[in-house]
């Protein structure tokens, strides 16, 4: 069994079983798995080259779908609701991506940083529709039929949020792997050759930001559910930005980086909020930067075992 | 008489002054092997670039297989079995050298499958015999941003090989690559199309080259074809030594 | 609307347009010469703003006159820009350029977070309000209009000096022109002999100190919290991306068409305020993506 495997196993039991020990680790725990899903989502852009500082509105479409919808029938099970916060997701992937992916480097960058400003900004200034800056609220729904009270909801909610994490990890190393991936991962390094060999660049990377779309989305259903409320700041650039932070901290080349990446995260918030005033931007902005210059691959890469020769770049 | 497999009727191409494709009419079939000469800016690789698709002409068709493919992208072009190579490599450099091909050899088939690995998409077997014909095959698992440009180049055609094309467009395949290393490639190049029956054409410079492989060759000349026939007669035209050879 | 309304819009406009204006020729000249987009640069427009603050109530405590603060903002600009201008670009700008494009940008974005932590350990959470200069200057009349002096002509004249200013230093000083040589090519400017080294310094730290005028100026004006410098970048951003990359004089016509434009939408649609700014750049972008004053080409497919 490889090295990433058994990373996968470890972090898999370290986010089901510390809160035995630990029971107010729960909460952070599912924004970890969320935010290490959205990071999966942006990872699979960065594989192909480009990188979007505006993912965050799909995670905040995703939430905000959640909200509006459960708020609407209150009694529909949070399983129901996370498929809301995904198919949110396929479908303004689908939307925004038709048109998007005819970008590239700065001006795809730059897009995809306007359209998530545009969302942000609605959300906050349409109080009637959207609670403005405040949010909204929803109220705990049932889990798989079941009512829960807080503690055993958000158990439950931990482990299918690792479940989603493995499954959704799984389901994207498939996804690379194929040739639709291959592709993908073709397009960073010769475009113009891609299209001389008869694939289509612009369909291969509709189909990878559907996919990151709809992780994103998946990962704002969570941190709907997990806190009971969803506010514009969901969907802020900075949000976006530390999307793609953890995303290349852990690293691209293995699923399980996304996750590692998230793990760091936020353990470094709940550290530095204890210890270091909560100066935890600085750390981790410090933590980056040494890893691009001593493991630019992120930490991920380090599990590897590599014959070939090191690369310098993502 | 049968079809051509490649035509074009009337190409027209100029930027500002400069015009690049001057009244082209060319017809080619199967079978062929065309070298096409000429001195740097003559409009050999404009040819090459409105026939493949990266380029509209300004008037004229461009047929393949008897149907006009002047509007189509490169991609359309491609996958009707009209493929090029290049004469700067152009390679997945993050790719092994197995991955490339398979990469091309899954192009082929026009279908984005999310699920089933690339391995599994494509004939392997295929694959293989590809590599051991252009002598890649002991370093298919190395990156190919990392091999030496002779091999990069053969790696560019391989390439364009495993795409099965009907017609091949090597743009210069024996630039950048040692004098001595020049014939045996062309010799391993040659070979491939023969087993796969492939009709060329090649871009060059090396009057050698020209010759010894050729069975028709076109010069241009000022965006026109100055001359076209066997390599004998075309090479020995002294219009030709003069203006392309430069003798 | 009504002529007073109509008036006020635009003199609104045009003081914001001059604030956004100097941010983004900021950036815009930092990315001419090294290709990177600084997603920290609004970093310096905070730190701008804390430090004439600062600057602005140790003055004050020493008894100084508000008149002063017109010696105090530039000053507070270019110690900004100086410090942790060069701070930034010795220690971490010059080591990136050879890098991956994803991870430069990625570099820059934890230099925000840093800065991000570092104004609210300095300076902690609580707003900084240092008005005492536009108090003093007090007002004029402008077509029946009040309007602050401050804002009328101080904010507006400070931008219009430095955009003459430094389209002639580029076009006819040596190191101006050594600049826009190594904007255009960087391996060639190298052959000719440039420093290219120094220029990148000097133009990082021009840079920040254009934007630390822009927090300098902006301070007496709007209360200074934590995350202003997260919401000047993008503005900035919608500044550069309308009208190009690197393009000097397309970002004050874009300053001013999206200054005016949000404060016109201010009084017409209040709702659509904060969103107008990021809708045009949505629209440049879909619609002429490499900028509406730019002649180079945009990556599109």
């Amino acid at each position: 069994m490889n090295r990433a495997k058994i990373v996968v196993i470890l972090l898999a039991l370290v986010a089901l079983l510390l809160p035995v020990a630990l029971p107010w680790i729960k909460t952070p725990l599912i924004l970890g798995t969320a935010f290490g899903i959205a990071a999966l989502g942006i990872s699979i852009l960065i594989i192909s080259g480009q990188i979007s500082f505006g993912h965050a509105m799909f995670v905040c479409a995703g939430g905000y779908a959640v909200a509006f919808v459960s708020r609407q029938w209150p009694h529909l099970d949070s399983a129901w609701l996370l498929a809301v916060g995904a198919t949110t997701g396929v479908i303004l992937g689908i939307v925004v991506g038709s048109f998007v992916v005819r970008y590239r480097a700065i001006f795809f960058g730059m897009l995809n940083l306007a359209l998530s400003m545009v969302l942000f900004a609605a959300l906050g200034k349409f109080f009637n529709l959207t609670g403005g800056t405040d949010g909204l609220r929803l109220e705990r729904a049932p889990f798989f039929g079941m009512n829960l009270e807080r503690d055993a909801f958000e158990s439950v909610l931990l482990v299918v949020g690792v479940a989603l994490a493995l499954l959704s990890g799984w389901l994207v190393q498939r996804y690379l792997r194929s040739v639709a991936g291959q592709a993908l991962s073709a397009i960073k390094t010769n475009e113009t050759r891609l299209e001389y060999v008869g694939i289509s660049a612009y369909q291969t990377l509709w189909i990878g930001y559907i996919i990151s779309a709809t992780l994103c989305g998946l990962s704002g259903a969570i941190f709907a559910i997990a806190q009971g409320l969803v506010t514009p700041e969901m969907g802020y650039w900075v949000r976006s930005g530390e999307i793609v932070f953890v995303a290349i901290l852990g690293g691209v080349g293995h699923p399980v980086g996304a996750f590692i990446g998230a793990g760091i995260f936020e353990f470094v918030k709940l550290f530095a909020a204890a210890y270091l005033t909560g100066a935890w931007q600085m750390v981790l902005g410090f933590v980056l930067i040494a890893m691009v210059f001593l493991a630019p691959r992120g930490i991920s890469a380090m599990l590897e075992q590599r014959t070939t020769s090191k690369r310098e770049d993502v | 008489m049968s079809t051509p497999l490649l035509q074009t009727k009337d190409l027209q191409l100029a930027f500002g002054a400069v015009v690049v494709a001057d009244h082209i009419n060319f017809s080619l079939n199967e079978g062929e092997r065309l070298a096409v000469i000429g001195q740097n800016g003559a409009g050999k690789t404009t040819f090459i670039n409105i026939c493949t698709g990266l380029i509209r002409p300004q008037a004229g068709r461009v047929f393949f297989e008897g149907k006009d493919v002047t509007e189509l992208s490169p991609r359309a072009i491609a996958l009707r079995g009209m493929v090029r190579s290049f004469q700067l490599p152009q390679l997945f450099t993050e790719h092994t050298v197995r991955d490339c091909i398979r990469i091309a050899a899954a192009g082929k088939r026009n279908r984005l499958g999310l699920w089933t690995p690339l391995t599994k998409a494509v004939d392997d077997d295929e694959v293989a015999r590809i590599l051991t014909m252009v002598g890649l095959d002991k370093r298919a698992d190395e990156l190919s941003g990392a091999l030496p440009e002779g091999q990069r180049k053969l790696l560019d055609i391989a390439m364009a090989l495993i795409m099965k094309p009907r017609l091949l467009i090597l743009d210069e395949p024996t630039s950048g690559v040692s004098s001595d290393e020049k014939h045996g490639l062309m010799k391993t190049i040659m070979n491939a199309l023969d087993a796969q029956k492939v009709t060329a054409i090649f871009v060059e410079h090396d009057v050698d080259i020209v010759s010894q492989y050729s069975t028709r060759v076109a010069a241009w000349i000022a965006g026109r074809i100055a001359a076209d026939g066997t390599p004998e007669k075309v090479l020995a035209d002294p219009e030709i030594r003069k203006n392309v050879i430069g003798e | 609307m009504s002529q007073d309304i109509y008036i006020l819009a635009v003199l609104d406009g045009l003081s914001y347009a001059a604030l956004l204006f100097l941010v983004a020729l900021g950036m815009t000249l930092v990315f001419g010469v090294m290709n990177i987009v600084n997603m920290a640069h609004g970093s310096f427009y905070a730190l701008g703003g804390y430090m004439a603050a600062t600057l602005g109530l140790w003055a004050t405590a020493h008894g100084a006159s508000p008149a002063w603060s017109l010696l105090i903002l530039p000053l507070a600009a270019i110690i900004v820009g100086c410090v942790f201008g060069a701070l930034m670009e010795t220690s971490l700008m010059q080591h990136i350029y050879n890098k991956d494009p994803i991870l430069q940008l990625l570099i820059t974005f934890s230099a925000f977070m840093i800065f991000e932590d570092l104004q609210r350990l300095v300076w902690g959470t609580q707003p900084y309000f240092v008005s005492d200069i536009v108090n003093y200057l007090g007002t004029a009349d402008i077509l029946g209009i009040t309007y602050t002096r401050y804002q009328l002509m101080v904010v507006p004249g400070v931008a219009l000096v430095v955009f003459v200013a430094l389209r002639s230093f580029l076009k006819l000083s040596s190191i101006g022109r050594q600049i826009v040589a190594v904007s255009h090519n960087r391996e060639i400017s190298t052959a000719l002999g440039i420093n290219v080294k120094r220029i990148s310094l000097l133009t990082f730290v021009v840079g920040s100190i254009l934007g630390a005028l822009a927090g300098a100026l902006a301070s007496p004006t709007v209360s200074w919290v934590p995350g202003i410098g997260g919401e000047m970048i993008v503005l900035s951003f919608a500044v550069v991306a309308t009208a190009g990359l690197g393009q000097i004089e397309g970002a004050l016509v874009a300053a001013i068409l999206i200054g005016l434009a949000r404060s016109f939408t201010v009084y017409l649609l209040p709702e659509l305020e904060v969103l107008i700014p990021f809708l045009i750049m949505v629209l440049v972008l879909l619609f002429r993506p490499q900028g509406l004053f730019s002649v180079a080409q945009s990556r599109r497919v």
